[in-house]
């Protein structure tokens, strides 16, 4: 245990690599929020909707209007200081506040990898990533260091794993190894990939790529790890990301992959990409190379510190188990399916009228959904519990304000799960306006009627 | 090295280029389990077979109703006026066959906008007529034109046909000559337009863009089918009017309203034309060519899962049984309170929506509109 210890986590490494991945980091970011921006899409998801979706618990953290641009530059300048290094620790700080603000404004837009953006970046808080190749270590050489303990950069490595190992356990049920779904859904309309379009209509194909999907997530963590076969495995993950990239819509997610997996590298490796960078931008690199053992005095507050890190990952290992204490079909109920690393698991979609009743007369109308959502809100809401429940008070609340009385809110909603036909998805007598939104289960979804076997 | 940073700068180029390209890529041979449809074929057939034509018999039943207008008001009698009116309503029905395609010049000018708004707005249509003076290409005066106009200007001035008729001949409402004629001309002029730009030019763009996106002919088609069947059809023609988005029965704002007689039958038209449109039957013909149908019976080859083509074409049929039992609408909400055979036939309108809007788009994997995903 001691040895263990004293390999894994006190022993001191090369800060190259550590310094590498805050640079690429943060250029994939600042990157990732130009493209944002360039698409128009903060002012159609945070400006022109009348009505966002708030994750439970933060229904305080809302788009604020012009400001929201705001918020991106912010985030975008703390991107620029992480990449330099330059008051690294305010930076990478106001980097995670701002990219996390913007995350929980309408989980509309929720996707796994800006919840892994988010995770990161709260993990780098606590990374001595500025002590080697930055503006600080530049400015003042008693905070450079050239080397570091080992656990900076083994975080990260167990965050990476985390994420894949998961991704790969999610892919272990029935619907995605047995029945290629929703492979099979999704590849033939691909049919217009240059080079392999032409097979994506084939049924081989879409086991093949089922399979050899779960076992990728299952087994890149460690044939990362593994000195011998960590080329490999980069090549593996460079040809698994681009593919998923020329497939999906899934922005720059392989990019941020691609380059994070660079951190499993010998630092020789990452001493030479940064000399790379020192020879275009004529920077002493050698200048950094002090020599000097980055350590900590085990004080109060770098206990907490630790103590911070050590919750912070067993909360990632369980957190993706909570569906566990909920009944019911996980794919079907979604409770317990965010923060998860379930990724392109399932095509799901489905359709929700909603019936709004006077309750002292029974007289009736239907709602517009479009009045109220943008097609991206309508779709995502219809077919996910909880924003079915939050939309269902807003329209309670937006009806009384115009002068109806005793407002009743009922949902006749059709949900279609990996080429199922779509059945009933909510019990469409219950009055939703007397159901409130908590962590417990939601006994108005209409039992799945079928079966998905798997973890 | 170097050889690392190449690579990087090739994939970075790689991910810049392939964001939205639409590259050409067929799907060819043919063993058992493989999902073999060429939307490429689907395209053409829409396009030669059913979307042309379709425009091509409006404009002709255009023409004829000006025609009938021209002989009217050549010699305004009762005789004139109601074959003027009988014109009206074939060229009415006629619409129906086009009113869903919304995409490409018909968007472009708003023909579904400028051709059949209702209620039509008979205080600016009054006004009109008495002044002579105004712009029909305003958008603010969408409502005073189009086939509710006219329906208006042929059924609604007068209680009976006499009354239309003094309406006509008294000498100081002559405008009302030029503002019908206007009217038509204004129409005349977008199908025109919508026509020309769909023969020169629009139909080789529309079928040479037959990739996957949500910029893709497929995928812009189905969504603008599914508008026009959920917006239009079911809530423009039946929902709205029944009062299911308002909580009470709005007469007046069906179809055809003051004519008071073909707003079923006009429903049933465009049932029909978005019936045929789904089995990719061809314009005025029984034979059927790649369609929505036939897509996805293809992608049902290896998913093994319902036989929604057959699911849908049931609904459709089941929705016109009813709807073909009822008297027409105005009569049905204003005879019966509530109008409850109505509301029956509408849910079976209404159930054909979810079939198309989750169960088709999601086996054919359509796009509502480009963002991230990472598979809900």
């Amino acid at each position: 245990m001691k040895s263990i210890i004293d390999t894994y986590i006190k022993a001191p490494v090369e800060a190259a690599p550590l310094a590498v991945f805050r640079i690429l980091f943060g250029l994939m970011m600042l990157l990732s929020i130009i493209r944002f921006w360039a698409y128009g899409w903060i002012d159609k998801f945070y400006l022109q909707p009348k009505f966002f979706f708030s994750y439970y618990g933060f229904e305080w953290v809302k788009p604020v209007g012009q400001f929201t641009y705001l918020i991106f530059i912010v985030c975008a300048i703390s991107a620029i200081l992480v990449v330099l290094g330059y008051r690294y620790k305010m930076a990478i700080i106001v980097f995670f506040l701002s990219f996390t603000y913007i995350e929980l404004m309408d989980k509309t837009t929720y996707l796994n990898h800006y919840y892994f953006i988010s995770l990161l970046s709260f993990l780098m808080i606590f990374l001595p990533a500025n002590v080697y190749y930055s503006l600080d270590a530049y400015k003042n050489p008693k905070k450079a260091f050239q080397y570091i303990p080992g656990w900076t950069i083994n975080s990260i490595k167990l965050l990476l794993g985390i994420v894949y190992f998961y991704a790969g356990l999610a892919k272990l049920n029935s619907d995605w190894l047995l029945k290629a779904m929703p492979l099979k859904i999704w590849l033939p309309s691909k049919f217009d990939t240059p080079l392999i379009g032409s097979f994506l209509g084939e049924e081989w194909v879409h086991y093949a790529f089922s399979w050899t999907g779960a076992l990728f997530d299952l087994c890149i963590p460690f044939l990362l790890l593994n000195k011998k076969t960590r080329t490999f495995a980069f090549v593996m993950v460079v040809i698994f990301h681009v593919l998923t990239r020329v497939l999906f819509p899934i922005g720059v997610f392989p990019f941020v992959m691609i380059i994070s997996a660079l951190i499993f590298f010998d630092a020789n490796i990452h001493s030479k990409i940064l000399r790379f960078f020192s020879n275009r931008l004529k920077i002493d690199l050698n200048s950094f190379n002090t020599a000097k053992v980055f350590k900590q005095i085990p004080t109060f507050k770098i206990k907490i510190k630790y103590g911070v890190i050590t919750i912070f990952f067993c909360l990632q290992l369980l957190l993706p188990f909570r569906y566990v204490l909920y009944p019911g079909e996980l794919f079907w109920t979604e409770e317990g399916y965010r923060f998860s690393w379930r990724v392109m698991l399932m095509e799901k979609s489905g359709y929700a009228q909603f019936k709004i009743v006077n309750g002292d007369t029974g007289r009736w109308f239907y709602v517009d959904n479009s009045d109220f959502l943008s097609p991206i809100q309508e779709k995502q809401m219809a077919f996910q519990p909880d924003f079915i429940l939050e939309y269902a008070h807003f329209l309670k609340e937006h009806f009384e304000n115009d002068g109806h009385k005793n407002v009743q809110v009922y949902v006749d909603c059709q949900v279609s799960l990996n080429g199922r036909l779509s059945t009933k998805y909510i019990d469409s007598t219950i009055d939703l306006t007397k159901e409130k939104e908590s962590f417990s289960h939601k006994n108005w979804i209409t039992p799945f009627k079928d079966e998905i076997k798997g973890i | 090295m170097k050889r690392i940073i190449g690579f990087f700068i090739v994939l970075i180029l790689g991910w810049a280029c392939s964001s939205d390209s639409d590259t050409e890529g067929t799907v060819v041979v043919d063993p058992i389990n493989e999902v073999s449809f060429e939307r490429s074929a689907m395209l053409i057939n829409w396009a030669d077979n059913i979307i042309i034509p379709s425009y091509e018999a409006f404009s002709t039943d255009l023409d004829l109703l000006i025609d009938s207008f021209d002989a009217f008001k050549e010699n305004p009698n009762e005789d004139n006026l109601v074959k003027f009116r009988s014109s009206w309503i074939s060229a009415y029905s006629s619409w129906q066959h086009v009113a869903m395609f919304e995409i490409g010049p018909a968007e472009t000018v708003g023909f579904q906008l400028n051709m059949n708004i209702y209620p039509t707005n008979t205080d600016n249509i009054d006004e009109f007529i008495t002044t002579g003076t105004y712009d029909l290409s305003l958008s603010s005066n969408r409502s005073s034109k189009g086939f509710p106009a006219l329906d208006y200007l042929l059924n609604g001035l007068g209680e009976n046909d006499a009354e239309i008729l003094a309406f006509y001949n008294n000498g100081t409402n002559n405008t009302v000559f030029t503002y019908t004629e206007d009217v038509l001309l204004d129409m005349k002029s977008l199908i025109g337009t919508v026509l020309s730009d769909w023969k020169e030019g629009y139909r080789d763009t529309f079928v040479a863009n037959d990739g996957a996106s949500s910029t893709s002919s497929v995928d812009r088609m189905v969504n603008d089918y599914i508008f026009y069947y959920e917006k239009y059809l079911r809530a423009g023609k039946m929902g709205i009017p029944l009062g299911v988005f308002s909580g009470s029965t709005l007469p007046q704002n069906v179809e055809a309203y003051y004519d008071g007689t073909i707003s079923a039958d006009l429903f049933l038209e465009g049932l029909s034309a978005v019936h045929d449109f789904f089995n990719g039957k061809h314009f005025n013909s029984e034979t059927e060519g790649e369609s929505l149908a036939s897509y996805l019976d293809a992608l049902n080859t290896v998913k093994d899962g319902e036989d929604l083509s057959a699911l849908i074409n049931g609904q459709f049929n089941t929705a016109r049984d009813m709807v073909q039992d009822l008297a027409s609408f105005r009569e049905e909400i204003e005879n019966n309170n509530p109008p409850t055979a109505m509301f029956l036939a509408y849910d079976e309108v209404q159930k054909a929506v979810p079939m198309l809007k989750v169960d088709m788009v999601s086996a054919m994997s359509i796009s509502i509109d480009f963002v991230d995903a990472d598979g809900d």
